[in-house]
């Protein structure tokens, strides 16, 4: 246990000199977009004397080394500021967004985890067969499809042509847990199709790799049914890379929704990290950019660690 | 036919009318049909088409250009979703009515001086807050100011630069002092910044809560997403038939018409030109096209080669085709530009000057008056400016080789155009928002010292005629120097206008509106929610 406990404070000691150097990076890209961000709230219809009041208002005269410093003093007592344009704190602006996003990503893992690793059990099981073949075109059809041209397709089925699911995912105050679900479902469907091609393809290819090994031809040769031999042998040492790919794809779930949220109009922080940017809001951006950067980092850290409780050897390591 | 099938025929046919689903001629048609005289047909079309308008329901809107970035500052206004909900929950001195009159909103009435450098306006009495505070001119008053001083942030200071003063007479009047004389003041009191908003009693405007004097309170939301508001029952004026009313932030074009045809929502504020025909198929749904006073314009600049020789401008505004212009980039939804800023849709239009017409060999004689044969010229344009600019530009390079012209077609980056390449580049492609006069327009960007000048212009002549037009209290007198202007613009200026275009956007068969819809922004004047209603 105590080689677990090195390793995680390690990587999360690593993880946040990775995430000083996004911040670094984040804060010079927008620093190099074109335009600033008093042109960006006035618009086209600014003067140069309303540029500078409100350059002067909102502290773009100091450097930009001074205005990231002062940043980061903050941000190292986690306190990431407040955003430029609204001035409200970055907490309020992005905190339930975020919350919706992390909504959605989970409701979209519990049906996707679950779903494809069953089914790559089973299509391991039934290697070869016209199912296994079926599946396999399906998940990597809808895999090799742009997101949003999936959302357009679950639109024009499930709620233009058959009226049984909302085309818009509107959330609204006082809505019950099902009308949530409802509302939300078409979001999360997109996600799980999305997905679950990479998570089923690693569980049929670790299985069956694990098919050719003596323990298993024991396993046969005692008389063992063919899905227990699966579940009960192969399984258990094949977690290592399907807890890899599962958290490869969690991360995904999180990050990669913006396209998601855009075709369903769900209020996700990625659309608040498109604004952020366009407005050159920077600690807004840079808000979403650490949460994204974290959770990656994070999920990697879960799966390594998971990788090693399921596996005895490296859990007692010689 | 029996009576009974006849009733019911008529029941079907009034329907029809009230939706919108029949034309007149039809409906008398059908009418005659079921036995019903012709006079009697007129009088059911006319209390079928023409309904009371009747109160209750909840009207949902979708819109486009919300941001989360979005705040209530009316100083800031920039985005649609800003502009909308501003007509919802605050009110302004005066609005555009649906005919394209000026009319009351706070303002019951307004006067000025001889010379028109002294206004004064007169406060509805009725007018409260959300709050239940009453509307005082101490409130307009200071939310004007709001846009005036040096430290004001407000994208809205140029407008308001002649204001040397703002005085409160009493509790409901309001007087303006200019250094010179304008007529227009009434007018420019619609421009969507000048929300009135309540007093922070400090010379300020508390604008951060959200309280206003408008048609609708603020329930709830969040910018970029949704917004929920209520009918307050107090309002001043005449209207707000809904009871609640959503405005949603669907900024995807298809998610927007999507949700129209699957009844999530029961107006859109715009329609992608693209899938309008696609639309229109549906029963359901009724399209408007309002012909407006938005501009697409491409200014070159008249102080730089080849663009100071005004033979090369005019054979430049020759060269373009603009009506394959408006029915392949517009898809049809838009109104001929004829090179001077002035669209049918603002008030003084001079409707009798000749169309300038796509006319090559015209072109081709002029630039050899001006020793300008084979010219070539750069256009600069991006995505970003609006739908299909840079394919406009692409096309009307086309149109000009015809006139032995070469027209590179630049394109820039979406991000920083109007910092970096509009005023800054010698030809470019531009998108104006409408402004409610020809003088708020031609003192923006036609003035020869205007900050926006974007062609860089310099005509004496139209400027002393500005001047004059300014202060002029005299509509006939008023029209006929913007008819000047207008002939001196388009010969002598620096500017290509292809088009004015339409607002496009749709509606739910079962939301009713009046006979006419207001040209100053999408869904009728950005005020559909307190001027349409659901039919019963």
């Amino acid at each position: 246990m105590g080689d677990i406990l090195r390793l995680v404070s390690k990587r999360l000691g690593l993880g946040l000199v990775i995430l000083l150097i996004i911040s670094v990076i984040i804060f010079f890209m927008v620093e190099l977009l074109p335009g600033d961000i008093a042109e960006a709230v006035l618009g086209q219809g600014a003067t140069e004397e309303n540029l500078a009041a409100m350059r002067e208002q909102m502290g773009l005269n100091k450097p930009a080394i001074v205005r990231y410093l002062e940043w980061l003093s903050g941000a190292v007592m986690f306190d990431f500021g407040s955003s430029i344009v609204t001035q409200e704190p970055v907490i309020s602006v992005i905190g339930e967004r975020f919350m919706n996003t992390l909504f959605l990503a989970a409701y979209a893992a519990v049906i996707a985890v679950p779903f494809a690793i069953v089914l790559g059990v089973i299509v391991a099981l039934l290697r070869n067969s016209i199912f296994d073949r079926v599946a396999n075109v399906l998940t990597l059809t809808s895999i090799s499809s742009p997101e949003f041209f999936l959302g357009y397709i679950l639109i024009l089925y499930f709620s233009v042509k058959w009226g049984m699911f909302p085309a818009i995912a509107s959330l609204s105050e006082g809505m019950s847990f099902g009308q949530l679900l409802e509302r939300t479902f078409l979001p999360a469907l997109t996600l799980v199709l999305v997905v679950v091609a990479h998570m089923m393809r690693m569980t049929r290819a670790a299985i069956i790799n694990l098919l050719a090994s003596p323990y298993i031809e024991m396993a046969r040769l005692k008389g063992t049914p063919p899905w227990k031999v699966i579940v009960k042998h192969a399984l258990p040492n094949a977690w290592a890379p399907i807890i890899n790919v599962v958290a490869l794809n969690l991360a995904y779930l999180i990050t990669g929704v913006v396209l998601v949220e855009v075709v369903f109009v769900y209020p996700g922080v990625g659309q608040a990290l498109v604004d952020a940017v366009s407005k050159r809001d920077f600690p807004v951006v840079q808000a979403c950019c650490l949460i994204f950067a974290a959770t990656f980092i994070l999920l990697n850290l879960a799966a390594d660690v998971g990788a090693i409780l399921t596996n005895p050897r490296l859990r007692h390591p010689k | 036919m029996t009576k009974i099938s006849n009733q019911k025929m008529m029941d079907r046919l009034a329907e029809a009318a009230r939706t919108g689903g029949i034309s007149r001629r039809s409906f008398m048609h059908y009418s005659a049909a079921a036995g019903v005289t012709a006079s009697a047909a007129t009088g059911l079309w006319t209390t079928a088409a023409n309904a009371a308008p009747k109160k209750g329901g909840t009207f949902r809107f979708g819109i486009h250009d919300g941001n989360s970035s979005d705040t209530h500052d009316p100083g800031t206004y920039v985005s649609r979703q800003q502009i909308y909900l501003a007509h919802q929950y605050r009110s302004y001195l005066t609005m555009i009515n649906p005919d394209g009159s000026l009319g009351s909103d706070l303002a019951t009435s307004w006067e000025a001086n001889a010379d028109a450098s002294v206004w004064t306006f007169e406060i509805n009495p009725n007018a409260s807050f959300h709050s239940g505070k009453p509307v005082t001119a101490q409130d307009v008053k200071d939310s004007l100011n709001h846009h005036r001083g040096d430290s004001s942030t407000s994208a809205a200071k140029a407008l308001l630069t002649s204001v040397t003063d703002i005085q409160t007479d009493g509790d409901h009047t309001v007087v303006i002092s200019l250094a010179q004389g304008i007529a227009d003041i009434p007018w420019l009191m619609t421009d969507y910044h000048f929300a009135i908003c309540p007093s922070d009693g400090n010379g300020g405007i508390e604008w951060k809560s959200g309280d206003g004097s408008g048609p609708y309170r603020i329930d709830g939301g969040d910018w970029g997403t949704q917004w929920d508001l209520s009918r307050h029952d107090g309002w001043h004026l005449e209207g707000a038939y809904f009871d609640k009313i959503f405005m949603i932030v669907l900024n995807d074009p298809n998610a927007r018409q999507t949700a129209l045809v699957t009844g999530d929502v029961d107006a859109i504020s715009l329609v992608d030109l693209k899938t309008k025909a696609l639309l229109e198929r549906n029963k359901n749904i009724v399209l408007e096209s309002v012909p407006s006073a938005a501009a697409i314009t491409m200014p070159m600049f008249c102080d730089t080669a080849p663009f100071n020789d005004v033979n090369v401008r005019n054979a430049l505004k020759l060269s373009m085709d603009r009506d394959e212009v408006i029915s392949k980039i517009a898809f049809g939804e838009a109104t001929k530009g004829n090179d001077f800023h002035h669209s049918p849709a603002m008030p003084y239009w001079p409707a009798d000057i000749e169309q300038r017409e796509y006319d090559p060999d015209k072109a081709k004689s002029l630039l050899k008056k001006a020793g300008a044969e084979n010219l070539s010229v750069s256009i600069h344009t991006a995505d970003s400016v609006f739908s299909g600019a840079v394919d406009m530009c692409v096309l009307y390079s086309e149109h000009a080789k015809k006139a032995g012209i070469d027209v590179k077609v630049v394109r820039e980056p979406n991000d920083g155009y109007y910092s970096d390449v509009w005023l800054k580049k010698s030809f470019t492609a531009v998108s104006w928002g409408a402004r409610p006069t020809p003088d708020v327009m031609y003192s923006l960007a036609y003035k020869s010292d205007a900050a926006w000048n974007e062609s860089r212009w310099q005509n004496e002549e139209f400027n002393n005629l500005l001047l004059q037009a300014k202060a002029e209290l005299d509509d006939g007198l008023r029209a006929e120097m913007y008819r000047d202007m207008a002939i001196l613009a388009r010969d002598d200026g620096g500017t290509l206008i292809p088009f004015f275009n339409n607002f496009v956007y749709a509606r739910s068969s079962k939301v009713m509106r009046g006979d006419n819809l207001a040209a100053s922004w999408e869904l009728d004047g950005a005020r559909a929610p307190s001027r349409w209603w659901f039919a019963s």
